[in-house]
């Protein structure tokens, strides 16, 4: 036994490597498939091919939706605005939602929690529907339903409307999280930041939001990410296709007439993955914090 | 400034953390809290503080009934045992913050920030953060936070409890020292009956939200007034023994099986003829020997303790038990025959019902 499993053994780590890598490298071999068409007319596999069959055919007019769409740029600031919005909204709600869950005892406490749990576990294409008749009657209200700046206002076939639905639908999720690093804040150092001399709001925003910096920075990563990758609810409530995001025009590629260039529809799933890959990127040890389960600034 | 609690009760749904309870702190006084956890102590200090509302009575600082005054506008400082140092900013940010959010000018906040940490001894500190200081010098910049902002009321919450023993008594003693240099009224929590029995000057036991007693460390260990004080001030505890108390021609004898012995006539007077009543004796009020003598009884060694300056001495005595601190001279063996002789006038008695003091009450 401790010959072949002793600590630090290879086989040991070797085993687990193994099997990882096999489960890896369906999704990796999507990549480099996704990498290879995007710069080719098209492929056998992974082979690159060109009209004859023959290897090769390398070619840049995959990417030529992004001089001679220019609506992509637009869809692309949008995107940005929609996850950017996102959130704000969510970190913003979350924030505020999770301490008074956290801290204060008042009525409906319990039971608040246990809804939005229910909520989270909803899946939300059930409320598409629903959620269509609010943004139509958003959309009568003067001003806030269609008549603001950048986002258009929060009505339905708006930026804004989009954005406030997404908020919604994450909320839950992000509440909870909220709740949980929270928790984790002892009760001792909001007592002496009140004891010093902090009303409530300051004990909030200068004593405990700072400490678990790290969960609010995970959340909003989260968030961001969610928000730059969100189809379903910008398809469905942006009807026109040109003020939408990246997402929803994927999926006008793949729409119904000519045959659909897959090379194209590559192109422009790179170039949305781009960004949030770099985002990813440098961001990532602050996401760990979400599954490590907790803030390390507490102590 | 004085501070007074009326009757002060607080539930929490059904369960009463604190009952009833009226005293009075002295300006300038350090009055420690003493009881086992869950007593009601650290409960009471936050109604002080002002982070819990009493449910009944009145806490008043001077004349003043502070129940609706919120915590920051009490000028307290507070010493908690987990420090509750802000982690995101350095010792000297921790250490003004309190000034700062009283709009005290910089200047004199920058001078009174330094003496401080001066006379704290962590004037080198001032630009660390909390996590890179030990366990000692984070609870100097808490006190160090709690004194700057020169508090009308000190309060500690067990901010002993996390050091290591020999920390742990130089912290007692500093603490107590600029306390009465301050001359800051303080109010010290503790469970550990040795920290209260040093450094304060007034000592209130408390039992399941209840006031045990209010007097001096002298009286809480002479004259106990009920049966939980004895037991729990004192190290090593004191012996409880069942007896019987008879007088016969103004001479008092307290007897039980296997020890019998002749007490003060002012102590045994009120435990006379009352049937079985439980007596107290602390450990050094016992000597033990190897020869007979008047108004001793046969016992054996069960077990010898060496503490260093005292050995711990068990002995045996029929049903019951004694432990006496002896003179490591007197080098007893175990399962020796010795004597014991009980004193006079250090014997306490309880009623076994009441649990009070048959001497004192």
């Amino acid at each position: 036994m401790e010959d072949t499993f002793g600590v630090g053994s290879r086989s040991r780590t070797f085993l687990p490597l193994t099997l990882l890598s096999l489960l890896t490298l369906p999704i990796l071999v999507g990549y480099v498939w996704i990498v290879i068409s995007t710069f080719s007319t098209r492929t056998y596999g992974l082979m690159p091919v060109d009209a004859n069959g023959n290897f090769g055919g390398w070619t840049l007019s995959n990417w030529a939706f992004l001089w001679e769409d220019p609506i992509i740029w637009r869809l692309t600031a949008n995107t940005l605005l929609l996850a950017t919005g996102l959130t704000i909204g969510v970190v913003l709600v979350s924030s505020m939602a999770g301490y008074a869950l956290s801290r204060i005892n008042f009525p409906g406490r319990k039971s608040f929690l246990a809804t939005t749990l229910i909520l989270h576990a909803f899946p939300s294409v059930t409320l598409l529907i629903a959620i269509y008749f609010v943004l139509r009657w958003i959309g009568g209200i003067p001003v806030l339903g269609r008549g603001l700046p950048i986002i258009g206002g929060f009505g339905y076939n708006t930026l804004g409307g989009v954005i406030l639905v997404s908020v919604a639908l994450e909320l839950p999720l992000g509440i909870w999280l909220m709740k949980g690093f929270f928790d984790q804040v002892s009760w001792d150092m909001e007592r002496a930041a009140l004891i010093d001399g902090c009303s409530r709001w300051r004990v909030w925003w200068q004593i405990v939001m700072p400490m678990i910096r790290p969960g609010v920075a995970a959340l909003a990563i989260f968030s961001f990410i969610s928000g730059w990758n969100a189809f379903l609810i910008p398809y469905t409530f942006m009807a026109s296709q040109d003020q939408s995001t990246i997402a929803p025009y994927l999926r006008g590629l793949v729409g119904a007439t000519v045959p659909i260039n897959y090379s194209e529809v590559a192109a422009v799933g790179m170039f949305q993955l781009i960004p949030i890959l770099i985002f990813f990127i440098f961001t990532q040890q602050y996401l760990l914090s979400i599954f490590g389960g907790g803030a390390k600034g507490g102590q | 400034m004085k501070v007074t609690f009326d009757d002060l009760t607080k539930r929490f749904g059904d369960v009463v953390a604190v009952n009833n309870i009226s005293m009075e702190v002295q300006d300038g006084e350090f009055v420690a809290f003493l009881g086992p956890s869950g007593c009601g102590k650290t409960t009471t200090l936050l109604m002080t503080a002002g982070i819990y509302r009493p449910s009944n009575g009145n806490i008043r600082f001077g004349d003043r009934i502070m129940n609706q005054v919120q915590p920051k506008d009490r000028n307290i400082g507070m010493v908690f045992q987990s420090y509750a140092l802000y982690p995101h900013m350095t010792v000297y940010e921790n250490i003004v913050f309190p000034m700062k959010l009283k709009k005290t000018p910089k200047q004199v906040m920058d001078e009174r920030a330094r003496q401080v940490a001066d006379k704290m001894g962590i004037g080198h500190l001032l630009d660390r953060r909390p996590g890179q200081l030990s366990g000692g010098q984070q609870q100097r910049v808490a006190l160090g936070r709690a004194l700057a902002k020169q508090p009308d009321l000190l309060l500690f919450d067990e901010p002993l409890s996390n050091l290591d023993a020999r920390l742990r008594l130089t912290m007692r003693a500093e603490i107590k020292r600029l306390q009465m240099e301050l001359g800051i009224t303080s109010i010290y929590v503790t469970h550990d009956q040795v920290e209260a029995m040093t450094m304060a000057d007034r000592i209130a036991v408390m039992k399941d939200g209840y006031l045990q007693a209010y007097c001096t460390p002298d009286e809480l260990y002479e004259q106990p007034q009920t049966l939980f004080i004895a037991g729990f001030v004192g190290n090593p505890p004191m012996n409880f023994v069942d007896v019987e108390v008879t007088s016969e021609a103004g001479i008092y004898r307290v007897a039980s099986q296997g020890l019998t012995g002749e007490v003060q006539p002012l102590r045994g007077q009120k435990a006379a003829g009352r049937g079985r009543v439980v007596m107290g004796i602390r450990p050094e009020d016992v000597t033990l020997s190897r020869e007979e003598q008047v108004g001793t009884s046969p016992g054996l060694v069960y077990l010898v303790e060496p503490l260093g300056r005292d050995d711990l001495v068990a002995v045996q005595l029929g049903d019951i038990q004694l432990h006496v601190l002896t003179d490591p001279a007197l080098n007893l063996a175990m399962d020796e025959k010795v004597w014991v002789k009980i004193s006079p006038e250090r014997v306490q008695f309880f009623d076994p019902q009441t649990e009070l003091s048959l001497i004192w009450r």
